[in-house]
């Protein structure tokens, strides 16, 4: 899936289809260019590095205790500090491939029109589909096409944010990449997680990935128009989504219907009017 | 899930500091990893294995110390362990909300020449 999980290499992430000024940040111990240099550095080396105290005298321990998220977490606090100087509202938007975040984007969009101006930063692995199905809509939108990594960084919603007319927002939602998985650790400087939970996908979903649910503020149960033919246990999924998402508030909702759109478009004017300093 | 990058995130960092301080060899590397980090050690020592390939950190031993998970139980003062998300105070059989431990992700020390 990607070269971060440790399967598969390759692709590069583009914004709006055009390549990244710098390149992915990652660092390849294995690139040819690096081999050279370090072998410029120490000609004749052997390159045994076999843990021996007698060939280094000089061996010493050094105090480090710095977190292996720390330019992540950097940047993000620079994101965030952005959205607040802005005024922006800003959600992360987390979910598995196919529960409905972009339909959600969209009818939320619509439902805001002339009360919130909401934009989106979009992220998939290919292809700028849900940039374009959103575009047509009239919302402004930034694609991030993340070659093989399978979670957005604060990085890449940095660079993606100078494709978007900020002040002109009110919104802006950052589409994650489709996986319950590795977007839980990168924070991206949001407001708001907000993690979705179709009725298609069965109501165990927060018990089996609990990490994201975990870390969310709001958690929304979706395509709820078909919970009667997946035969939808939904005290159940609403019990485990407390379990798990406690400290998060709970939506249920149809974005085809627009039933129970209404409460949750509530709840964003009423995070918008928080962040503005109002009651 | 993420353990190449995290690693290779890891790799950076003692680099920079060994070479910060003179050094041309990393001999050990000792990681922190919450229970609740999302990482597994395991995947962690099989990307060691390949991206510390050619950097000053190749054949270093890789030392992972699991930090314990532990909630705060708002209700009962107490602090306790748990290996998963869905903590009950053992006190009062209430969830707990608050995760003090168990997330951490840090290069803690290492030893170089």
């Amino acid at each position: 899936m990607c070269k971060d999980c440790g399967c598969g290499q390759g692709g590069e992430v583009r914004i709006d289809g055009q390549m990244a000024a710098e390149g992915h940040h990652h660092f390849h111990g294995t690139e040819p260019a690096h081999h050279q240099h370090h072998h410029a550095d120490h000609p004749g080396h052997d390159h045994s590095h076999a843990p021996d105290e007698a060939d280094a005298p000089d061996r010493r321990t050094l105090a480090v205790h710095q977190s292996l998220l720390d330019k992540n977490d950097r940047l993000a606090e620079r994101n965030r500090g952005y959205f607040q100087a802005k005024g922006l509202l800003t959600l992360n938007l987390l979910s598995s491939p196919g529960s409905g975040k972009t339909t959600l984007v969209q009818k939320t969009a619509e439902a805001l029109r002339g009360i919130l101006r909401l934009g989106v930063i979009v992220g998939d692995l290919a292809t700028d589909n849900d940039a374009a199905r959103l575009r047509q809509a009239g919302i402004p939108v930034a694609q991030i096409t993340t070659g093989t990594v399978c979670h957005l960084e604060a990085e890449m919603v940095a660079r993606a944010l100078a494709r978007l007319k900020v002040d002109e927002l009110d919104l802006l939602v950052i589409e994650n990449v489709g996986n319950l998985v590795c977007p839980a650790s990168y924070d991206l400087g949001e407001h708001l997680r907000v993690v979705l939970l179709s009725v298609t996908e069965g109501e165990d979903k927060p018990l089996k990935y609990p990490p994201i649910f975990h870390s969310a503020q709001a958690a929304i149960v979706t395509k709820t128009d078909l919970a009667a033919p997946c035969a939808f246990d939904r005290q159940r999924a609403l019990e485990n989504l407390r379990r798990v998402s406690h400290h998060a508030r709970i939506f249920e909702l149809s974005a085809r219907t627009g039933e129970g759109l209404d409460a949750w478009c509530g709840f964003l004017q009423e995070q918008k009017r928080k962040l503005a300093g109002r009651p | 899930m993420h353990e190449v990058g995290i690693m290779q995130e890891a790799i950076l960092a003692a680099e920079r500091q060994a070479k910060g301080r003179g050094a041309t060899r990393i001999h050990r590397l000792k990681l922190r990893i919450g229970q609740l980090s999302g990482v597994v050690p395991e995947s962690l020592e099989f990307a060691f294995e390949v991206v510390g390939r050619g950097t000053l950190a190749e054949g270093a031993i890789l030392d992972i110390e699991r930090v314990p998970a532990a909630f705060w139980c708002a209700r009962c003062q107490r602090e306790f362990e748990c290996e998963d998300f869905l903590a009950e105070c053992p006190g009062c059989q209430e969830p707990a909300f608050e995760l003090r431990r168990g997330r951490e992700m840090e290069l803690s020390s290492l030893e170089i020449s």
